[in-house]
């Protein structure tokens, strides 16, 4: 019985106190968890977990934070970050499927490994500094190597072509890091309650890595507070996507799995975040669901919005708000408890399909060639269905009705672009670079100095149906113990990045919502992007396996060595002369007659006379016969090159 | 080696020209010995170089798998029976298809595309043109061309492949493993259909798993038009497409536009048939691992089929033998000698015991012999030879059931093996982080389990080729000693440059093998159509012709000139073998079975070859019979009169006319499949033979 007193009473303390910070934090430091939930067309389901941080501008000297990561705001005090981004993302999101042109995907959709950029308030000299040095605090941070970004042949400066302008904007990203629970859990402990209390308890690692796509998210930008002495606030953002199959018994093909989050996650969410001002869990149902039911006036109607024929809610929303082309639900946890648990659970009873409204284009990227030479890539762009419906809103000034896109892609230095060499096809016409590129910006790479980089405006007309593009490159060498340990799968190329500037995606909520931080940041504006595969290039790898090598020409060296230092050391020049000369008189044997012809002939000289011939008219006899050959070699060049490139 | 051995004499020379001659070191000596006594060192090591060649199947090792992260059969089968019923019903529902329409359109396309969308797989139809290689003299070493397009393109023809991939649900999509079972959409096939049922059984399985890192592609090729031109037309869709409009896109009702997709880099790609009924009481499994120009696919993934095969699914596993060699009776004899001597050296030492019964020799060679020669020929044994084109590892496993192809009861099992077996070797290369590149890619098989790696083998083709630089080096100090003797002036003699004629007589003669090389190519221009006789007859007239031009243009060249324009044959003779030398060489680099079967030609022939008549002049035993073996080795040394030969060989008599037409057919297919050993026949082999003819009928 002591025993339990005594373990109660730190617990009421603690208790009293983080309600005391929760309550009475008169400095502004909100936080908010949310969870959004969407069940996807290809009977899956997406699980969105956003937490908001939001740290008032105060005072920056001595400052004390209650609720805002203490190690975040050291960092952009430190390194002068005014908006910056991390993401670690395992799997491939699936365009076509779970949609690529709402806020959701093109704020989440991330290319697989880390992926980093961020925008510094320095000055410009000391932007590169500040970049290495935060790489390093990261790579700290999130026990992830991250600092392989610090070497400036892994990042590039885009200037428009990433969607955001600016001169003081690095970014990088690491294709082959592998993401796991290591990653997770200093991210989780940026939160206040950790993944002990409230949404984040559901984060049950196995269930979020046996996802199809996972994808943890960090963004963080100051907000300047406009007055003086006052330093910034800064809003922390951490989200964590990821797409899961909810398992299921029934053999129906066609029907969608029914599923509740603790068969998703094996856990329920017992009460909210203490610390948290709110916390809510969405329900999103695209498609034809939304346009089902019009009026929701009265509270049968409404009731039937979450209980009808074709699916069931286990749990009964606080508010459903209705969007141009889905629903949403919204539910408060904050009166789950240990003994009634939130677990909100969608029964489908009838088969139901959807499509996921996708981006204008959808974008492929892939090498050509083979071999260890030459090669090329290509970005495939093939129109979408949702491109009619899309199209025509971009009308340029003599009435064309274009789809602008904008291609950002960084190259490794040993991936050495010929950039003359971009051909842009559309609709299977080859076009020239002024019908259709309305911007280029082309950084080319230096030799194990910096990457190159490309940033391309392709303005294509909207009733086009697929593009292509493709830049021919040459492969480099490494040095030997510049190849990483896993030489021989091959070097990445990076993501590229496809972005529509004339394209937003926003959800336009028709009632006027509740300061969600969730919906606000759907509600705005976004610009539509979407990333490519990375490609995998294979380079001529040495044969590091292989010691015999190493062997032979360590012993080779030994040999020669030793050899000749020995012959050095005991062989006497005087008297062997003496001794030959003793020889020289004698008659030589058939054998020894044989090899003075032989080495005679071979040196192509007579024995008894040598070449009398004046060393000038050789030269100049020598000369022509260059000429004459270098004339020849010239010409049977030119000729190969004629008969090659015809046909 | 010789030529080694002459630089070190010459630095010997210069390090002390004036002063009085050093004793030349031991290795001078050594070389100076052999060239001395060329004659017995030429035998010596050629019948070593057989010897070796015929010892190669004791020498065989076992194989292992080298690569630790393949793992073969360490994972349980996932395979369950829904998945096979899925095989089954795909194949069910085909043959339906067959029993109620007649072949045309592309239905079964549709069909099998519909079973791959239903598994969750991505779908698409590629239509191609089974236009296959065009002989382009230019191209010939050039990689895979990029898709050339024809202007008058016809819709008459054309065939569609189907393909369906699984992405890998964590993966990065950066690699990807490609499946092929060619099917013939137009009529069918009962074992066609089978193939079909085992990998749709895998398909199914896969599309549910999540152990996979790297994308499935499942191909099914339209093998209406063969099996290695679909496969080739979808890698170079693959790997090299046009962007530029094509003709095929609108042919047909199947709209095929912008709907080609791609997984990645292929790791690795197994070609699966099944043909034919096994004549064994289990079911059998060949592995077919030959591409164009003798390569090889990396040794492991030939090791986990085998290793999955054997010890996992019981099949019966073998690959291709010259059958004809087993029931010969003096490689039987060999076998027992060997089989003696290993008993013998096994009583002396038992540590010694590389000997192997006689049936496993002969089992062996003719393992080995096949292996050779499909290597040599240089074209690829099966579909998987276009994957090696783009650097990808494949094979073709050809599985015979032992039950006839309506058995229902039989099939159940036979998919579930089959589909095991596949699923064993998927997993393997799906846990390859790293491409394929611990184990050998150049080896030679002499049987599934057993093989011959590159320093073991290239020994018989060193000691092969070891006697001539030898008999070159001692041929050339003789022949100046004659020139020297016959004129009177000695400066003039001494001069380096009395091969020099040699060297234009035998550059000319190369020179014409190049351009009898390229002729077929401006011979299957001459508009009209021919039959492949005539056109190996006009070949034939136009070479002799150009042959009969080169003797007359060039003095000296022809064996028919007077005796003082002619050069001296010794000097000739040496000139020639160098050339052989340098030939071979080259060609054991860039093919090493060709090099190894021509030097086992060419050598004997080069060495051989000398004047007649001063053989007929003298009238003694030893120069007749020398003139009559250089005489026969002629005759079987000429390119026709050996393709005539391996054909008997292989159990197929040709005679008379035909034989024309058929080498010209087969050189065809070399040139088509862009076969170095074509190269090899026309630029090394038929000029020295030409050279030796010269030599032969030398009027000295």
């Amino acid at each position: 019985m002591a025993c339990l007193v005594r373990s109660w009473i730190p617990l009421l303390f603690l208790q009293s106190f983080l309600v005391a910070i929760a309550f009475g934090s008169n400095e502004g430091e909100e936080f908010s968890e949310e969870l959004l939930l969407k069940p996807l067309p290809d009977r899956k389901v997406l699980a969105h977990f956003h937490f908001e941080n939001r740290a008032p501008p105060s005072n920056s000297h001595g400052r004390n934070h209650h609720l805002f990561p203490k190690a975040i705001s050291q960092l952009v005090q430190k390194f002068r970050v005014k908006e910056m981004e991390l993401s670690f993302t395992q799997g491939r999101w699936n365009h076509e499927h779970w949609g690529g042109f709402d806020p959701l995907s093109s704020m989440n959709a991330k290319p697989v490994g880390v992926e980093l950029w961020a925008v510094f308030d320095v000055p410009q000299s000391q932007v590169d500094i500040s970049w290495k040095n935060l790489t390093h605090a990261l790579s700290g941070l999130f026990c992830a190597s991250i600092n392989f970004l610090e070497s400036s042949t892994s990042y590039a400066a885009p200037t428009w072509g990433f969607g955001t302008n600016s001169d003081k904007l690095r970014y990088g990203s690491l294709p082959r890091e592998a993401v796991c629970t290591e990653n997770l859990t200093p991210w989780l402990k940026l939160l206040p309650c950790r993944d002990k209390d409230g949404i984040s308890a559901l984060m049950n690692r196995p269930s979020v890595y046996r996802g199809f796509y996972h994808s943890q998210r960090l963004h963080l930008s100051t907000v300047e507070s406009g007055q003086e002495g006052l330093g910034s606030g800064i809003v922390l953002e951490q989200t964590l996507t990821v797409v899961i199959q909810p398992e299921t018994t029934s053999v129906e093909t066609n029907m969608q799995p029914s599923w509740s989050l603790s068969s998703l996650f094996g856990r329920k969410v017992v009460g909210s975040c203490v610390l948290a001002k709110s916390s809510n869990v969405y329900l999103q149902l695209e498609g034809r669901l939304g346009h089902e039911s019009k009026n929701v006036d009265t509270e049968i109607e409404a009731h039937k919005l979450w209980m009808n024929s074709d699916f069931d809610l286990s749990l009964k929303p606080d508010r459903v708000i209705r969007e141009s082309s889905s629903l949403l639900f919204i539910f408060d946890i904050d009166k789950s408890s240990d003994s009634e648990p939130f677990d909100l659970g969608l029964t489908w009873k009838l088969p139901s399909k959807w499509s996921c409204e996708q981006a204008p284009l959808h974008a492929s990227r892939f090498l050509m060639g083979s071999g260890n030479e030459r090669g090329a890539i290509a970005i495939l762009l093939k129109a979408t269905e949702s491109q009619e419906k899309l199209s025509g809103r971009n009308l340029t000034t003599d009435g064309r009705c274009t789809i602008k896109a904008n291609i950002f892609q960084i190259f490794p230095w040993y991936i050495k672009v010929y950039y003359h060499t971009l051909q842009i096809f559309v609709d299977q016409q080859q076009k020239t670079d002024s019908e259709v590129l309305k911007k280029i910006n082309v950084s080319p790479s230096t030799d194990k100095v910096s990457s190159g980089m490309l940033e391309m405006m392709l303005e294509l007309p909207c009733e086009v149906k697929s593009a292509a593009i493709s830049i021919e490159y040459d492969k480099g060498f490494l040095h030997i113990d510049e190849y990483p340990p896993d030489a021989n799968q091959g070097f990445d190329i990076p993501s590229a990045l496809i972005s529509f500037p004339s394209h937003h995606a926003s959800l336009d909520f028709q009632e006027e919502l509740s300061k969600s931080p969730l919906l606000s940041s759907f509600k705005e504006k976004s610009l539509v992007r979407s990333y490519t595969e990375v490609l995998l290039v294979p380079l001529t790898t040495p044969d590091f396996s292989m010691p015999y090598n190493v062997i032979t020409i360590t012993c080779t060296i030994f040999a020669l060595y030793f050899g000749s230092l020995l012959n050095v050391l005991r062989r006497r020049i005087g008297e062997e002369e003496r001794f030959l000369k003793s020889q020289a008189g004698k008659k030589r044997g058939g054998l020894k007659q044989l090899l003075s012809r032989l080495t005679a002939k071979i040196r192509g000289r007579p024995i008894e006379a040598p070449s009398s011939e004046s060393p000038a008219a050789e030269s100049s006899f020598l000369s022509s016969k260059l000429i004459f050959k270098i004339i020849l070699v010239a010409g049977a060049a030119a000729a190969w090159q004629y008969f090659s490139t015809d046909k | 080696m010789a030529s080694e051995k002459r630089d070190k004499e010459e630095e010997e020379v210069k390090t002390d020209d004036g002063s009085p001659k050093i004793k030349p070191r031991p290795i001078v000596q050594l070389g100076i010995f052999l060239v001395a006594h060329s004659p017995v060192f030429s035998v010596v090591f050629s019948a070593a170089g057989v010897l070796a060649l015929l010892i190669l199947p004791l020498l065989a090792k076992n194989t292992y798998i080298s690569e630790n992260a393949l793992m073969p059969g360490s994972a349980r089968s996932m395979l369950s029976n829904r998945d096979v019923s899925d095989g089954s019903k795909l194949v069910k529902d085909i043959k339906n298809y067959w029993l109620n329409h007649e072949g045309q359109g592309v239905e079964v396309q549709k069909l099998i595309g519909k079973y791959m969308s239903d598994m969750g797989a991505e779908v698409y139809y590629q239509k191609f043109h089974p236009e296959g290689n065009q002989f382009h003299p230019l191209h010939f070493f050039s990689g895979p061309d990029s898709y050339t397009l024809l202007d008058n393109v016809s819709c008459a023809s054309y065939g569609v492949n189907v393909a369906g991939i699984i992405r890998a649900p964590r993966g990065d999509g950066k690699e990807s493993i490609v499946l092929v079972t060619p099917y013939d959409f137009i009529n069918g096939g009962d074992y066609e259909a089978l193939s079909l049922g085992i990998t749709s059984t895998l398909f199914s399985l896969l599309a549910r798993v999540t152990w996979l890192s790297k994308d499935i592609i499942w191909l099914v090729t339209d093998s209406r038009y063969g099996d290695y031109r679909p496969v080739a037309a979808w890698l170079t869709e693959y790997h090299s497409p046009s962007f530029k409009v094509s003709d095929l896109l609108k042919c047909g009702e199947l709209n095929t536009a912008d709907t080609f997709r791609r997984a990645g880099t292929v790791a690795a790609a197994l070609v699966l048939k099944v043909d034919g009924r096994s004549e064994r009481f289990e079911d059998t499994l060949s592995i077919y691992a030959e591409a164009s120009n003798g390569q090889m696919p990396n040794l492991d993934l030939i090791n986990v089929v085998n290793y999955l095969a054997v010890h996992r699914q019981g099949f019966y596993v073998k690959v291709e033998k010259v059958v004809s060699l087993l029931s010969s009776s003096w490689l039987k004899i060999i076998g027992e000698i060997f089989e003696a001597v290993g008993k013998l050296a096994r009583t002396l030492n038992p540590d010694w015991n590389f000997g192997i019964p006689a049936a496993d020799y002969l089992e062996g060679s003719a393992t080995l012999a096949s292996s050779l020669y499909s290597q040599a020929l240089g074209i690829p044994t099966g579909p998987h030879g276009a994957f090696r084109d783009y650097q990808v590892d494949a094979i073709t496993l050809k599985i015979s059931p032992r039950f006839p192809p309506d058995s229902k009861t039989r099939q159940h099992d036979f998919f579930l093996r089959g589909a095991r077996l596949l699923e064993g070797t998927i997993r393997s290369v799906n846990n390859l982080l790293e491409k394929f590149h611990q184990s050998f890619f150049l080896y030679l098989l002499t049987s599934p389990s057993k093989f011959i790696s590159v320093g073991v083998y290239m020994i018989a083709f060193a000691l092969l080729v070891a006697p001539l630089p030898m008999v070159a080096a001692s041929l050339y100090i003789e022949g100046c000693k004659a020139l020297t003797k016959s004129t009177d002036n000695p400066t003039e003699n001494l001069k380096s440059w009395k091969w020099l004629d040699a060297a234009k007589q035998v550059f000319a003669l190369h020179l014409l093998g190049f351009i009898v090389t390229l002729l077929p190519y401006f011979i299957c221009q001459v508009p009209g159509q021919h039959s492949p006789r005539n056109r190996s007859i006009m070949w034939g007239t136009t070479s002799s012709s150009l042959l009969l031009i080169t003797f007359a243009i060039i003095p000296g060249c022809s064996p028919f000139s007077s005796r003082h324009h002619g050069t001296n044959w010794a000097v000739l003779k040496s000139v020639t073998i160098s050339a052989a030398f340098i030939g071979l060489c080259l060609m054991s680099i860039i093919n090493f079975a060709t090099a190894e079967i021509g030097a086992l030609l060419l050598v004997p022939t080069c060495l051989m070859a000398q004047p007649i008549k001063p053989a007929l002049r003298s009238r003694r035993i030893k120069s007749l019979l020398g003139a009559f073996c250089s005489m026969v080795l002629l005759t079987i040394g000429f390119p026709v009169m050996f393709f005539a030969i391996s054909k008997g060989l292989f159990g197929e008599a040709v005679v008379g006319l035909s034989l024309g037409g058929e080498f010209w057919t087969w050189l065809e297919s070399l040139w088509a499949w862009k076969s170095a050993t074509y190269l090899y026949i026309g630029m090394v082999h038929l000029p020295c033979w030409l050279l030796c003819l010269c030599i032969l009928f030398h009027p000295s």
